[in-house]
């Protein structure tokens, strides 16, 4: 049976010679976690299903480093690895894919210039493109609520009212007018193999994953769908799996503050019932 | 020596790189040097993409991979790779290379396409290439297309995804995944050790 994949995301500082992932949600508080390539081999080493770098600083002038941490990376750690952030061209991904990694992440990039969806998809092949959507939700009034519905926006009913789904990007610092959902069917139709969804309202708090945004957009889409955001506990894992159709759960504070190991959060989902992979 | 045919379809750095982790000697050989497989103790055909551009892209190495085929020299074919070994493919509607009988058609359209990710494998027959490796052992998929070989004698182990799968074959000196045992951890490595030591007996 196929398995439900628990991917840690290694947010990477580029700012120093050979990168740092960095932990913690205050900007100011940021804290260094450790070498990418020695947490990426301790999560393999747990039990992790995929490896995602995020290169938080996005930095174009820095590609050279990314390029260093995933060469150096895929020498030693034999499960699949997606890098995103900064990546703006065919190029940019052709780098990344030559030094081994299996997929990049696109989000900014793609909402700026979507042929880089499908271009990327037909170098590289479909599996080898993520798109990330970035959504916040953006409740409505009943007045609002109108104006939504005629400008096509998808209206979900949450348990705090009706809200849409805003697309943002460059990290979360500017908001689009993009609709997610409708978004994550466009880029499916544009080729991406997956999406990688991040709750803008989640990230940080961990308060668990959106399940409402989750569901909306894994039951609309058939291409895989990560979810992202929020996560603090074993029982948001298996919230997740249960309540969306999700192919795979991420986080990243919960792995690096050592709360659980992969292996733990394994056995407690196989506990529930949930399939996940043991080597 | 483990000759990596470099057809270029897809990145070869990871498979490489397994190879080497599992004490074998790789090389990539391109199609400025074919002649070089004919001093590989095992030949490994790797892959992502589409299986048209795949199969035009090995012609210029089909002459010296059918001579050591022939000659008993054992190949790995990993997914793109392991297709490619049927006559026909549903993708591209091209002609593969024939080495086995069969045709490689589209999984079934009610499950989510590409089937991606980790699934477990049913083990029908004792190979040497999956010794150490146990019945629902997990392995990293990445594929649209499957494979129908005519004879199901050379099916050695399947795993479920709307349908059955085939997942590993073997016929005599040809081995194929449709997994790739170079993103499959630990077990994939050991995938790669056992192809290894075949290369060596």
């Amino acid at each position: 049976m196929l398995a439900r994949r628990i991917i840690p995301c290694l947010d990477c500082d580029l700012a120093v010679p050979q990168g740092r992932v960095v932990k913690g949600i205050e900007f100011k508080r940021i804290r260094y976690a450790g070498v990418p390539w020695e947490l990426a081999a301790k999560y393999d080493e747990q039990g992790a299903d995929e490896i995602v770098f995020l290169d938080i600083t996005a930095s174009h002038e820095r590609r050279e480093t990314m390029v260093n941490v995933v060469r150096k990376t895929a020498e030693n750690v034999f499960i699949p690895l997606t890098v995103g952030g900064g990546i703006r061209s065919v190029e940019d991904a052709r780098k990344l894919f030559t030094a081994g990694a299996d997929k990049v992440s696109i989000n900014t990039a793609a909402i700026k210039n979507p042929k880089l969806v499908t271009e990327i998809s037909k170098f590289f092949g479909s599996q080898a493109c993520v798109v990330a959507i970035d959504a916040k939700r953006r409740y409505l009034g009943t007045k609002e609520r109108e104006r939504a519905e005629k400008e096509g926006k998808i209206i979900v009913e949450t348990s705090q009212g009706p809200c849409w789904f805003e697309c943002s990007v460059y990290g979360g610092r500017k908001f689009t007018g993009v609709d997610a959902i409708r978004w994550a069917m466009e880029v499916e139709a544009l080729g991406a193999g997956e999406i990688l969804l991040t709750s803008m309202d989640r990230d940080g708090t961990k308060d668990g994953y959106d399940i409402e945004l989750t569901k909306a957009v894994s039951e609309r889409v058939r291409i895989p769908v990560i979810a992202s955001g929020g996560c603090g506990t074993l029982e948001h894992f298996e919230e997740v799996f249960k309540k969306t159709k999700a192919s795979a759960a991420l986080a990243a504070s919960i792995f690096h503050y050592a709360e659980y190991s992969i292996g733990e959060i394994k056995e407690f989902l196989r506990s529930k019932g949930i399939p996940v992979r043991f080597e | 020596m483990i000759a990596i045919i470099d057809y270029k379809m897809g990145n070869l750095f990871s498979i490489y790189n397994g190879i080497k982790k599992a004490g074998g000697e790789p090389v990539l050989v391109d199609g400025s040097a074919v002649a070089r497989l004919r001093e590989a103790d095992g030949i490994v055909i790797p892959g992502v993409g589409a299986f048209g551009d795949g199969v035009k892209n090995f012609k210029v190495f089909e002459d010296v991979f059918f001579e050591m085929l022939r000659s008993g020299t054992p190949v790995l074919g990993i997914c793109l790779g392991m297709q490619m070994f049927f006559e026909s493919s549903e993708e591209s509607g091209g002609h593969g290379l024939s080495v086995l009988k069969g045709s490689v058609v589209r999984l079934p359209s009610d499950v989510t396409t590409p089937h991606m990710g980790w699934n477990s494998l049913r083990i029908l027959k004792e190979t040497p290439i999956l010794g150490g490796i146990k019945d629902g052992d997990y392995f990293y998929f990445v594929h649209s297309y499957h494979c129908i070989p005519e004879d199901a004698r050379c099916v050695v182990a399947v795993t479920d995804y709307g349908g059955t799968v085939v997942a590993v074959i073997q016929e005599k000196n040809v081995y194929a995944t449709q997994f790739h045992p170079e993103k499959s951890g630990r077990k994939g490595l050991r995938v790669l050790e056992n192809f290894v030591r075949v290369c060596r007996s």
